[in-house]
């Protein structure tokens, strides 16, 4: 399949892998943060860590938007949902996500009209098709997602559609990146960029990793041949004693980001003071809201909630988890009380998590799968 | 990385025993999960259908039960849209029973079909429903010849369900078993994957993707009866018509009841472009995907090749292969070489194969 196999060669990913270790200096080690969920879902769907050498550990990163999520902000959506003739809609990962009390797919069970979309803009059709319920669109992702929410209250202005509002949860992944950089428990080598994120950001905003902190970022595409060559990248400028931000995503990311998307955002959200993530506790300004402008597809002042907070569960470490502390089998309750079945912190749960992405596809000995996948 | 190694071995031994703990329900309520084919599907016979009705016939939770020389099944159907592309509720409920008493390795004989009506379901859905059961029950020589009909007010029930159960006549001596895989076996699958749960997809209309699919819902009565015949009594050891859940819920069902690993190779697995361009673009990965007339073999090594040949020679098993082997370790798992040439598990899923955002 055309642009999508020649990023999965087994035998150009296999020459790229000799390269890379070529490259690892003698008795040093590497830790690279992949910072975006997609990556970490693409390292174990196609088993990219299989071609690296052991002195390369790869730790991921906060970028799952799903997985930040506080469990309030999961009780305050159901709250909503609850609330006479709403019909709350979202995308498909969020409905397992666990809130204090339960996730979307409990409260569905229990009566709410909570429905699944593939984009904001189905959310304002159900709207259009229901005049006499009020739709809310449970908002999540980080600036990848935000344009296409702040593109449908623009629609829903322009097609004065006004029973449709957004509970708006957009993060912005730069404040993110700045926290676990400041976070003392952590040693990392180098950053994978995010790749989708950049699409709308650009690479600008990560120049003060490379000058402020000496951390390389290769800015990488999430296809398995894309991330191999963002290590090589990585370990090329540290060879080179170099330490820039690189765009190996350039085919579909522009240095300068899309200025159109930015807009948008701009024009229809603003920063919040400050915003709790889960399990990293709360960073300032990392978070976006609907404006006073658009006040009226703003569901948090459409609809009283409780705005209460949650603590995470004490046995949870998702924290560390996100912040690559701890790998997801470090974790006390990996895999026993926290499956993804039945998930107690938020990286059980999306596929893009850390603990749901090792969980379901790394969950073994590499030794004994090396010996079972033998010829 | 090295010094961990031992470490991690113990956790990931912990998990393994957490995994084999007795299932039991968690929730209070049933949600689309429990439906879905996947971990809660399992956890739910097993908590809830299994605790209470357990008995030897049960307990395998084969695609069917066999007594003496009969197989015997029943099926469910409450697909939206009653009408797709390749077919509709009526041949499916036909197919999927003749296949599961197939899987049995039982000749299909005799259906039952139960309605339940909407108020205000149009006459004309019905009787389209009617013959298109009709002609599937011809093609796959059962009779259908007892039924009922339940109407419910409207609001209800989504149109129509249909419920079939079927009884089929074993013939040969083999009998087939989830848990007769063997460390060497190969593993068959009889076509490309996953047509059926794209088109349905795509046949709701959420979703602005055109593609020209078409469901694979058909009966495989006769292939199983070519595969049978044509190896020797035992050398077939199990078939599974992957249905909800795909080829990755049969090949955990197989691993984990044959105490045995089962290693798959992707880039063998057939899987027409089209599913496979519609899998990228939403996320979900084929080998979870629904399929209405493809099965699972696991044969011996030995007669590995005769059965390919015989399923070759069956218009529905053209384009099959051998897409992997069973091995003695780890138990219980499905490894599969990725494409890209790096390994991974394939889990049961949890639920639905939901799109990822981003």
């Amino acid at each position: 399949m055309r642009f999508v196999d020649e990023y999965r060669d087994a035998d150009t990913a296999r020459a790229l892998a000799a390269r890379i270790t070529a490259l690892c200096e003698p008795g040093r080690s590497y830790k690279f943060m992949e910072v975006c969920g997609g990556h970490t879902h693409t390292i174990y769907k196609h088993g990219i860590e299989d071609y690296l050498p052991e002195a390369v550990t790869l730790v991921h990163g906060p970028g799952c938007p799903v997985c930040v999520i506080p469990m309030g902000r999961v009780d305050d959506a159901i709250h909503i949902a609850a609330q006479p003739d709403v019909i709350m809609t979202s995308f498909g990962d969020m409905m397992r996500v666990p809130g204090g009390k339960g996730s979307f797919l409990d409260a569905k069970a229990r009566g709410a009209d909570i429905r699944m979309v593939y984009s904001p803009l189905d959310a304002l059709k159900i709207a259009k098709q229901n005049p006499s319920k009020r739709v809310v669109f449970m908002a999540i992702g980080f600036e990848t997602t935000a344009p296409s929410t702040a593109m449908t209250v623009l629609r829903a202005k322009a097609d004065g559609v006004d029973n449709f509002s957004v509970f708006c949860n957009h993060v912005t992944i730069i404040p993110a990146i700045k926290a676990i950089l400041d976070s003392p428990d952590l040693r990392l080598d180098a950053f994978i960029g995010p790749g989708h994120v950049s699409t709308v950001i650009g690479c600008r905003p990560y120049r003060f990793i490379a000058r402020d902190y000496g951390k390389p970022i290769v800015v990488a595409g999430f296809e398995p041949l894309d991330v191999l060559q963002s290590v090589h990248q990585i370990l090329t400028q540290l060879a080179q004693r170099r330490c820039e931000v690189e765009n190996q995503y350039a085919r579909v990311v522009p240095w300068d980001g899309n200025p159109k998307a930015l807009a948008a955002i701009n024009e229809v959200m603003e920063l919040r003071p400050h915003f709790e993530w889960r399990g990293l506790g709360f960073i300032s300004q990392s978070a976006l809201r609907v404006s006073a402008k658009y006040a009226r597809y703003d569901a948090e002042r459409i609809f009283q909630i409780p705005g209460g907070r949650v603590a995470d569960p004490t046995s949870c470490q998702c924290g560390e988890v996100l912040k690559g502390v701890l790998k997801p089998w470090e974790c006390k309750v990996f895999g026993t009380a926290c499956t993804p079945e039945t998930p107690i912190g938020t990286c059980m749960v999306s596929s893009e998590g850390a603990c749901a992405a090792y969980y379901n596809f790394g969950r073994f000995s590499r030794e004994r799968v090396k010996e079972a996948t033998r010829q | 990385m090295t010094g961990d190694t031992g470490l991690e071995e113990q956790v990931l031994e912990r998990i393994e025993r957490a995994r084999r703990r007795k299932a039991r329900v968690r929730e209070e309520y049933i949600t689309l999960a429990h439906g879905a084919g996947g971990k809660a599907t399992h956890t739910l016979i097993e908590g809830v259908f299994l605790e209470s009705f357990r008995n030897a016939l049960l307990e395998p939770l084969e695609d069917g039960a066999v007594i003496d020389e009969m197989a015997f099944t029943t099926d469910s159907f409450v697909v939206t849209p009653l009408f797709f592309p390749g077919g509709d509720i009526g041949d499916l409920a036909v197919n999927g029973t003749v296949n599961d008493l197939a899987m049995c390795g039982a000749r299909p004989r005799y259906l039952s079909a139960g309605f339940i009506l909407e108020e205000g379901f149009p006459l004309a859905h019905l009787r389209r429903i009617t013959a298109s059961m009709a002609a599937a029950a011809k093609a796959a020589d059962v009779q259908i010849v007892t039924g009922d009909t339940k109407v419910v007010e409207r609001g209800k029930a989504d149109g129509c369900y249909v419920v079939t159960a079927g009884v089929g006549t074993l013939d040969r001596p083999t009998r087939l078993s989830a848990a007769a895989a063997r460390p060497g076996d190969a593993v068959i699958v009889s076509g490309p994957i996953g047509e059926h749960g794209i088109t349905i997809m795509l046949a709701r209309g959420e979703l602005d993707i055109q593609a020209d699919l078409t469901s694979d819902t058909a009966p495989l009565n006769e292939l199983t009866a070519r595969l049978l015949d044509a190896c020797d009594d035992g050398e077939v050891r199990c078939l599974r018509d992957a249905t909800r859940g795909g080829v990755a819920t049969v090949l955990n069902e197989i691993a984990e009841a044959s105490k045995a690993a089962i290693v798959v190779n992707e880039d063998i697995i057939p899987v027409r472009p089209d599913v496979r361009g519609a899998c990228e673009l939403l996320g979900i990965d084929p080998l979870y995907v629904a399929c209405e007339g493809r099965m699972v073999a696991i044969v011996s090594q030995a007669s590995a090749e005769t059965a390919l040949t015989a399923l070759h020679s069956h218009p529905l098993g053209r384009e099959a292969a051998v897409v992997g082997r069973v091995n003695d370790d780890p138990p219980g798992l499905v490894l599969l070489k990725t494409a890209f040439g790096g390994t991974r598990i394939v889990d049961l899923l949890v639920g639905d194969p939901l799109p990822r955002i981003c």
